[in-house]
């Protein structure tokens, strides 16, 4: 009786740890929900205020004149984010090949925990060594007055080689040892057998980790808006100032009001559009890689 | 003698490989393409951090750790608190909810449910998305939605979205590398599934949850852009959860920005990358633990 009694209670206190633990794995459901739900309402509206072609294909924002064009901001994000591409991605998958190919034991010990550590310093001490060094040195080298698209690209690609370089020696680790064997067998040398027999195996994961890479650099915000001069005007050059969708964000939230912060939220609305078709390509990508 | 010469054959002296690499200029071409870029990838890290250091340890000042925020000492004790007060606001949110959606995960979702497969692509998702779009969303929703106005308990609660799917899936691994016969042995004993998930599993999963717990402490320090519209930039100790606060990042940020203090931000810095590369020591030592067993 009394054993019968105790099963009940356990049983009871399992169906509720189980509903509990239910709960916890919806939250994630939940906050995506959340966030649509209210980047979209409360930016859509705005979209369709000021009307979606004006919106994004408009070259002029100028909020006090309730003038809300993104399209300076869209290719602003693009330009920045191709040339952090064009620099980080070739450094970024050659050091992942050293990493899995190349490295001597001892001196990978070194360099693998130096490539996390460059994933975890914070984006404003990027941003801030941006301000101090590479802003100077573009205008000393490049001329200008230093906050650029150029400067914004060269930080992006420091900022994404952690994210490459990690995804992409994952991949080349994944693709197996018969592949760079046999390529040796037939007399190719280490090299050869590395970049023709291996990296082709592993396209499809190297090419995963450079749309993180672009996932990172678009969604970048404190460290570009301390470098990139945040004019919002149509980018003229390589050594004019340029203003990102992130950026765009930060800078007038602060005080804007009533159709202007809704404009802004209708910029984070396009960003996260973004975002999302990139999450989609990647996903796909690690699907196709899975099968 | 002779098993010198077994062991010869599988060397390859310096001398061979400069001879094959004059008959392949490809590979000589390939072999320094890959070293320099690893080179540059160490250098840009190595310039960064000594850079910063050289510039900012003769500017760290004791006035610099003053226990109140002026606009002339720029002190970043308050600072610090607030990083710590808005970790640990955080993680007491995320670290249950991940946790326990990975127990769900994996002990407890059967093969085949369609749930879980939409919880890992929203997870998915979440770690996509930029910090400024949940800086924005924590905007919209705790501070005007819900009325909480800038305020620590927003930040918390924005950044604990944010780190949510990095605990999740580092505990859904860790769960996951737990043996099954731990399970079973478990079960041949007679606990229930509750006391198997928190005496037997947990516990050996410890270590992995431990890593991942950690990275997001590194997230949270890090984190400037989900900050700024929701816990606010004051200046000064939160002195409730209600109150705004500016973490150390957003301090940073702040004087970086003014351009006023440039000797007072190389300092804050080095204070950064110093937390910053402890956090990192501290992962790597789990991790080489984790490894080992």
């Amino acid at each position: 009786m009394k054993a019968k009694k105790q099963r009940k209670r356990i049983n009871w206190k399992e169906t509720l740890m189980g509903v509990v633990f239910l709960l916890a794995a919806t939250t994630s459901i939940l906050a995506v929900l959340l966030i649509c739900l209210f980047l979209f309402a409360n930016g859509l509206p705005a979209i369709g205020e000021i009307g979606p072609l004006k919106f994004l294909l408009g070259t002029q924002w100028r909020p006090s004149n309730d003038i809300y064009g993104i399209l300076p901001m869209i290719v602003g994000s693009l330009y920045v984010t191709a040339g952090a591409i064009i620099l980080g991605v070739p450094i970024g998958i050659l050091t992942a090949v050293f990493l899995a190919k190349f490295c001597p034991r001892r001196i990978y010990k070194v360099l693998k925990p130096a490539v996390d550590l460059l994933a975890g310093i914070p984006s404003v001490v990027y941003g801030f060594f941006g301000i101090v060094v590479l802003v100077p040195f573009v205008r000393e080298t490049f001329g200008g007055d230093g906050n650029s698209i150029l400067t914004a690209s060269i930080l992006l690609g420091m900022m994404i080689l952690p994210t490459i370089i990690g995804v992409s020696e994952s991949a080349i680790r994944a693709v197996p040892d018969s592949y760079y064997e046999g390529a040796l067998a037939l007399g190719a040398t280490h090299e050869r057998s590395v970049f023709f027999a291996v990296l082709p195996a592993a396209k499809s994961g190297i090419f995963a980790g450079v749309i993180l890479g672009v996932g990172r650099a678009i969604g970048e915000t404190m460290a570009v808006m301390m470098v990139a001069g945040n004019q919002p005007r149509m980018p003229t050059g390589l050594l004019k100032g340029v203003r990102t969708l992130t950026t765009n964000i930060v800078m007038e939230m602060g005080y804007a009001a009533d159709l202007h912060r809704e404009a802004l939220i209708a910029t984070a609305v396009v960003l996260f559009v973004f975002i999302l078709i990139i999450n989609l390509a990647f996903s796909l990508l690690n699907r196709k890689k899975k099968a | 003698m002779k098993k010198n010469e077994m062991q010869n054959i599988n060397c390859v002296t310096f001398r061979q490989r400069l001879r094959s690499y004059r008959k392949h200029p490809l590979s000589l071409f390939l072999f320094a393409a890959v070293s320099v870029s690893a080179v540059i990838t160490v250098a840009v890290l190595f310039f960064l951090i000594i850079y910063i250091l050289i510039k900012g340890i003769p500017s760290i000042s004791p006035s610099l750790f003053a226990w109140h925020y002026t606009t002339e000492n720029v002190s970043l004790t308050p600072a610090i608190i607030n990083t710590i007060m808005m970790t640990l606001l955080s993680l007491l949110v995320a670290a249950p909810l991940g946790i326990f959606a990975a127990v769900y995960l994996v002990e407890y979702a059967k093969r085949g449910n369609k749930l879980v497969g939409l919880v890992r692509i929203t997870a998915e998702t979440l770690s996509g998305i930029p910090s400024i779009v949940y800086g924005l969303f924590g905007f919209l929703f705790f501070v005007i939605a819900l009325k909480w106005g800038y305020s620590m308990l927003a930040g918390g609660l924005t950044l604990a979205i944010m780190i949510l799917p990095l605990i999740m899936r580092t505990t859904e691994e860790a769960l996951r590398s737990v043996p099954d016969t731990y399970r079973e042995g478990s079960f041949g004993l007679g606990a229930g599934k509750l006391r198997t998930v928190f005496r037997i599993v947990l516990p050996s999963a410890v270590p992995g949850i431990l890593a991942g717990i950690i990275l997001s402490v590194g997230r949270v320090v890090g984190e400037t852009a989900a900050l700024m519209f929701t816990a606010g930039t004051v200046a000064e100790v939160a002195p409730n959860l209600m109150a705004s606060g500016r973490t150390l990042s957003v301090h940073m940020y702040t004087l970086a920005s003014e351009g006023l203090h440039i000797e007072e931000s190389y300092a804050t810095a080095v204070i950064l990358l110093i937390i910053v590369v402890g956090i990192n020591a501290v992962s790597g030592a789990i991790a080489k633990r984790i490894a080992k067993v």
